[in-house]
């Protein structure tokens, strides 16, 4: 299995799949709170895309593709933290979590 | 010779690795310190449940065990046995595979825990630019173990006592970093040898640990308040106190899972106490300049064996603290007692050398506790009780 | 490519997959439990320690859990009744995700050419990205912080019972 001129295409590629999988969860369940899993994985196949690039390109002492990776982090977990809050308020609003039921914007 | 004594297991490694070729000898050396971990730390859980129940027995005035070998030393052997040989009950609407996967989860975390502790000099198991943030990483982690237990059991007490266990493991883990950011601004590094390192200087005979500076101790009380909540330990065992929840999140678990949730519970205490003993009781450090003689492992150990009677004395003393009480302790006292003790910890580092930091960040950290506790028992009232029925 | 790679790959591959497919929702979580350690190892593998203890920390510790307690108080983890889980548009969401699967795999192997070879392992102390932080990197720290705390609040203010509501 070294049909890969770069270690750098392998991580790239897991990467790529990672986001891809994220997306495809997303885009094709019915339950809220597995959107948010999909845009985590999403995020996190990001993440793995960053840290590949920083460790082998050129000047990794800068420590830019580290900090881009730790600041994402960082911001995901606020972003996990207020979009499951979002969607426990609409659950007791509304009393469910299917996205197909709601679709109308009147309350 | 006593140079020999301080370094004895790390020149026995060295003279049993002496014997393979030279390029197993890395891998050899991590297995064999492996190997000494889950020997000794397991040994040392031994000791520790005899130690409780003989101590918490004498606190409530009644021998504890006594019939299994002398002063019941024995007790431990007894209880391997016991929990060997019984019954492995999974109820029916269990979810089989999480069921089996939870204790196998805590027991491997907490075990990775002990990789980065210093026992001694020259004796970690891994030595880690970061290691004081791996441990930490390791300690979220449990939390995971704790909610499958709790949820797979199908079982409202078990699930009950998970969510309380949860939020309360995550409520105190703020505190428990937070005490241990000061240590790590002090010294300058997240290395937890570095750590041991910086305090093991002495001056005038009396060693430089910590917890004998005011911002030191301030912070040791507040990450003992943080370990005991964060290892589920009276006064914050709600979520497995005996009389609320049955067991807690351990209810539906027998037999050899059973044991190895009290292993990996006793064992992050002891991984706890150790990382207390780390940063702020000195590591493998001896208290006086004199008694460097004495190896620097039975230090270490003795440290923590310390720690661990205060805790199960701590347990037979105080009475439980109640789920909101605990929380709002932990948010509304102890995360801004933190956060004071890390500007009172640069105040001591910018006031520069002398005895007036000594007297200023002192009276500072005392002011504002005496205050914060007034404050905080002013709305409570303790005249006659009063009564609220369920509708 | 070593073995490890391929390994680490492998499991983490399959547990987006598991948390995407499964039906039960907590064994989704639990499966994104293992995907977010799997990166964890991946990071570890590429020299970036720090980038990964802080995954195991904040990822694995923090929102694993919170994504679990969300499923708990919405009582999403009892089956659906009706319908299944996959929404009436789930071919359009498959063929969406496939197109940007295949159109990132192509971008990546065509420029195989240009991505650099293997260079030496970088030596990153937690000094050098204290230093960072501090120095080159201080602004967006700062706004981060900001970040963080409203985010905070706000998620206290959505999620809240709110006066007079129906408990």
């Amino acid at each position: 299995m070294t049909g890969f001129a770069t270690p750098l295409t392998g991580y790239l590629l897991v990467a790529a799949l990672l986001f891809a999988i994220g997306l495809a969860g997303a885009l094709t369940r019915r339950n809220a709170i597995l959107v948010l899993i999909g845009i985590e994985l999403m995020l996190n196949a990001a993440n793995l895309n960053l840290i590949a690039f920083w460790r082998y390109l050129p000047h990794p002492e800068a420590l830019t593709g580290m900090m881009f990776a730790i600041f994402s982090i960082a911001v995901a977990a606020a972003e996990a933290a207020v979009g499951l809050g979002l969607v426990i308020s609409i659950h007791r609003h509304a009393h469910t979590t299917d996205l197909d039921e709601m679709n109308r914007m009147k309350g | 010779m006593l140079e020999k004594a301080d370094q004895l297991f790390v020149l026995l490694r060295d003279w049993v690795v002496g014997f393979l070729p030279p390029g197993w000898r890395d891998a050899a050396g991590v297995v064999l310190g492996v190997i000494g971990i889950v020997a000794v730390f397991p040994g040392l859980f031994a000791i520790t449940t005899v130690l409780e129940r003989k101590g918490l027995g004498r606190m409530q005035n009644r021998i504890g065990p006594n019939r299994t070998g002398p002063f019941g030393i024995l007790q431990p052997i007894a209880d391997a046995i016991k929990s060997l040989t019984k019954e492995d009950i999974v109820p029916l609407n269990a979810d089989a595979v999480v069921h089996f996967l939870a204790p196998v989860f805590l027991v491997v975390v907490v075990f990775m825990g002990f990789a980065v502790l210093p026992v001694g000099r020259n004796m970690v198991l891994v030595d880690m630019d970061a290691s004081l943030l791996f441990y930490f990483a390791m300690g979220a982690s449990t939390e995971v173990s704790i909610f499958m237990a709790g949820w797979s059991s199908r079982n409202k007490y078990s699930l009950l006592g998970a969510m309380r266990a949860v939020a309360q493991m995550i409520s105190y883990e703020v505190p428990l970093l937070m005490s241990s950011i000061v240590v790590v601004m002090m010294t300058g590094s997240l290395s937890l040898v570095r750590i041991v390192e910086a305090q093991n200087q002495y001056t005038w005979g009396l060693p430089h640990w910590y917890i004998f500076t005011p911002w030191g101790c301030a912070a040791f009380v507040m990450y003992a308040i943080a370990a005991t909540a964060e290892t589920n330990r009276s006064p914050f065992d709600l979520p497995e106190g005996e009389s609320e929840l049955v067991a807690g999140y351990f209810t539906e678990y027998s037999g050899f899972k059973f044991a190895l949730f009290f292993l990996g519970e006793y064992l992050g205490m002891l991984s706890i106490s150790g990382l207390g003993t780390t940063l702020f009781l000195g590591g493998w450090s001896a208290p006086l300049a004199a008694l460097n003689w004495v190896p620097s492992w039975i230090w270490f150990f003795s440290k923590v064996m310390l720690s661990i009677v205060v805790l199960i004395w701590v347990r037979g003393t105080l009475p439980r603290l109640r789920q909101d009480q605990l929380m709002n302790f932990a948010w509304k006292f102890v995360v801004p007692m933190t956060l004071l003790n890390l500007m009172v910890a640069a105040l001591w580092r910018f006031l520069g050398e002398g005895w007036a930091r000594w007297v200023v960040c002192s009276a500072i950290l005392v002011i504002v506790y005496v205050a914060a506790g007034r404050a905080g028992m002013r709305g409570k009232h303790f005249g006659p009780r009063t009564y609220r029925y369920a509708e | 490519m070593s073995f490890v790679f391929w390994l680490l790959a492998a499991i983490t591959v399959a547990g987006g997959l598991a948390a995407v497919l499964l039906k039960n929702l907590v064994h989704c979580a639990l499966a994104l439990t293992v995907v977010f350690a799997g990166l964890a190892l991946l990071f570890l593998q590429l020299d970036a320690q720090f980038a990964g203890f802080a995954q195991i920390l904040v990822y694995v510790g923090a929102v694993a859990i919170l994504v679990v307690f969300a499923i708990l108080l919405t009582r999403s983890s009892e089956t659906p009744k009706d319908g299944g889980v996959f929404s009436r548009t789930w071919g359009a969401g498959l063929a969406i995700s496939a197109a940007v699967f295949a159109v990132l795999g192509w971008v990546v192997l065509q420029s195989e050419a240009g991505l650099p070879r293997e260079i030496s392992v970088p030596n990153v102390t937690v000094l050098q990205i204290g230093n960072a932080l501090m120095g080159r990197y201080v602004l967006p720290l700062e706004i981060v912080a900001l970040l963080l705390t409203a985010a905070l609040i706000g998620a206290v203010i959505v999620a809240m019972h709110e006066k007079g509501d129906a408990k």
